[in-house]
């Protein structure tokens, strides 16, 4: 036995991933189906002396993330659909005052508290929508453990490349699957660490200038720097201002240092797309289900192709653009009454090409649903 | 090989979670196989009707849930009632004797075996049903080795409890020895 393969559920691999990217704080409030996140993480965080809090709700947990990411650590919380709601507030503010956290919305069953341990995704939109305001985030995904850690470890990097909040949007089927996982060396993913100002104390720190590169260097918020940090539109000293031109540039920095990085970001992987004329576009617990369709329909001959996206948001409108170019079909398999369909649609020359095949009665979609679809599209009935 | 598709139903409590992740974390960490465990519960913590499902093959796996399971163990007459009929034609339905009572018709082989009642006799605590079980389902579906099972458990279960639970197994695998085709 190996001493790096472990069987765990996909909690417990965003649980292990996190450590390995250098998580010191957590703060939550337990919910199904994400609560073993919380469970394990209660028992490691003290062993390597970070910190563990079970708050009294999720408003104060992503508060908490938020205070403890700006005094230096990489900060993490956990969550599922109605307490992701209750993060809106918070997660705004994280993403006007630029603090890198990581969120984890294990999805279930909504709206309000919907079906608490059955599987869902319909908070797609929300994690890019739900909070008010014009604004950009990043949100990933995965379908195996294996991808899992590299996706949550990915969110860290994001966090701190891009001085961003971070959606991981898991759902009940991965977070609560076992399966195995290779947990890698130290060094062998690369970690992004915390850009911190080279500024001594005693000099002038702005918290919000932006260096040649465009990025924001921090200085721990308690340290020898004094700034302020707020939610309101600030200038470069973090201090609030309804200056027309700074108001403009801030809204623009804000979205296009994660917009314009698009092609950085977009994670997503393909299965059999060289010659596919049929394609599915899936995620997360979904893309299993599809995948398994495409590979026993190859076996057949016939061609179809899967576009599994890992990156949500900002969502790769280039890979559904160039990818889905010449296809007859395209199915979009999600749980949910139809969200990333929708952006398929925006992206491709025929929009009435694209079709949804979803479930949203709590119940895993299986192959057969997809299945059935397929036969519905091409007109040979189910 | 080919894919064994695992349901454990039974009341909530009664281990068969337990028992469906120590059958598949032995064939991942000793037998160098490739297995998926999920299951399906309600908001209850005890009493509710629980399944899990476990797939193991040396192939990957996709799509995790088991629709028409190889080999069901049954350990309530509801789980009994709610799952026989979805076993594949030709599989085996596990069950206790004393839990369930079963239909004569099935598509499928049924073995019942005393399991709680040799573990009241022999042991005298019902805990360690779920392992007996488990000892039944490893020699009746000879997945895995008797000696990975042991590895698993001597890894996840407290020091002075071993004894009781290699007891259970033994029991278990004698009791799916006579009944193997």
């Amino acid at each position: 036995m190996t001493q790096n393969i472990k069987f765990i559920q996909g909690n417990e691999v965003c649980v292990e991933a996190a450590l390995y990217a250098g998580l010191t704080f957590y703060a939550g409030y337990p919910i199904t189906p994400s609560t073993e996140i919380a469970e394990h993480l209660a028992i490691r965080l003290p062993l390597i002396s970070g910190t563990f809090i079970q708050m009294e709700d999720e408003i104060a947990s992503i508060c908490a993330i938020i205070g403890a990411s700006l005094t230096g650590n990489k900060v993490m919380t956990a969550t599922s659909g109605p307490g992701f709601s209750l993060m809106q507030e918070g997660l705004g503010y994280a993403i006007m005052a630029e603090i890198p956290c990581v969120i984890v919305n294990v999805q279930r069953g909504g709206p309000s508290t919907g079906l608490p341990t059955n599987v869902s995704q319909s908070d797609v939109f929300q994690a890019q929508w739900g909070t008010h305001g014009d604004h950009a985030i990043i949100a990933m995904t995965a379908s195996s453990h294996q991808d899992l850690f590299e996706i949550t470890v990915d969110a860290f990097n994001m966090a701190e490349t891009y001085r961003t909040p971070v959606i991981l949007l898991l759902d009940e089927v991965i977070g609560h699957m076992r399966e195995r996982v290779f947990i890698p060396e130290p060094g062998e993913l690369p970690l992004v660490e915390r850009l911190k100002t080279a500024f001594k104390e005693g000099v002038d720190y702005h918290p919000y200038l932006p260096r040649e590169d465009g990025r924001l260097p921090m200085s721990d918020f308690g340290g020898i720097h004094r700034f302020n940090v707020t939610g309101l539109v600030h200038d470069m000293w973090g201090f609030p201002s309804n200056n027309p031109t700074i108001a403009k540039g801030l809204m623009h920095h804000l979205i296009d240092k994660i917009n314009n990085n698009v092609h950085e970001i977009a994670r997503y992987k393909e299965y059999h797309m060289d010659d596919a004329s049929i394609i599915l576009v899936s995620y997360g617990c979904s893309a299993r289900s599809a995948r398994h369709v495409v590979e026993n329909r190859r076996k057949r001959g016939e061609k179809l192709g899967l576009i599994e996206l890992q990156t949500l948001w900002p969502f790769p409108m280039h890979v559904i653009r160039n990818r889905c170019a010449n296809a007859r079909y395209i199915l979009v398999v999600e749980q949910n009454m139809g969200q990333l369909v929708h952006l398929v649609k925006m992206n491709v020359a025929r929009p009435d090409k694209v079709f949804l095949c979803n479930r949203i009665d709590g119940v895993f979609i299986s192959p057969t649903d997809i299945r059935n679809v397929l036969r519905v599209i091409q007109g040979r009935g189910v | 090989m080919s894919r064994m598709r695992f349901v454990f139903s039974g009341s909530g409590g009664q281990g068969v979670i337990t028992a469906a992740i120590i059958l598949s974390e032995a064939a991942v960490l000793y037998e160098n196989l490739i297995a998926v465990q999920a299951q399906a519960y309600g908001p209850e913590a005890r009493g509710g009707a629980t399944r899990s499902d476990v797939i193991i093959d040396d192939q990957e796996i996709l799509f995790p849930k088991v629709t028409q399971p190889n080999f069901l163990v049954c350990l309530t007459q509801e789980a009994y009632h709610k799952f026989s009929p979805i076993v594949r034609p030709g599989g085996t339905i596990l069950s206790d004797t004393r839990f369930v009572t079963i239909h004569k018709k099935s598509d499928a082989r049924q073995i019942q075996l005393p399991l709680y009642e040799t573990i009241m006799n022999e042991i005298k605590k019902p805990i360690v049903l779920n392992i007996c079980m488990l000892g039944a389902v490893v020699a009746l579906t000879q997945i895995v080795q008797q000696d990975s099972i042991l590895n698993v458990l001597e890894r996840r279960i407290p020091h002075e409890f071993i004894e009781m639970n290699k007891k259970a197994l033994d029991l278990g695998i004698a009791m799916g020895e006579s009944q193997r085709m």
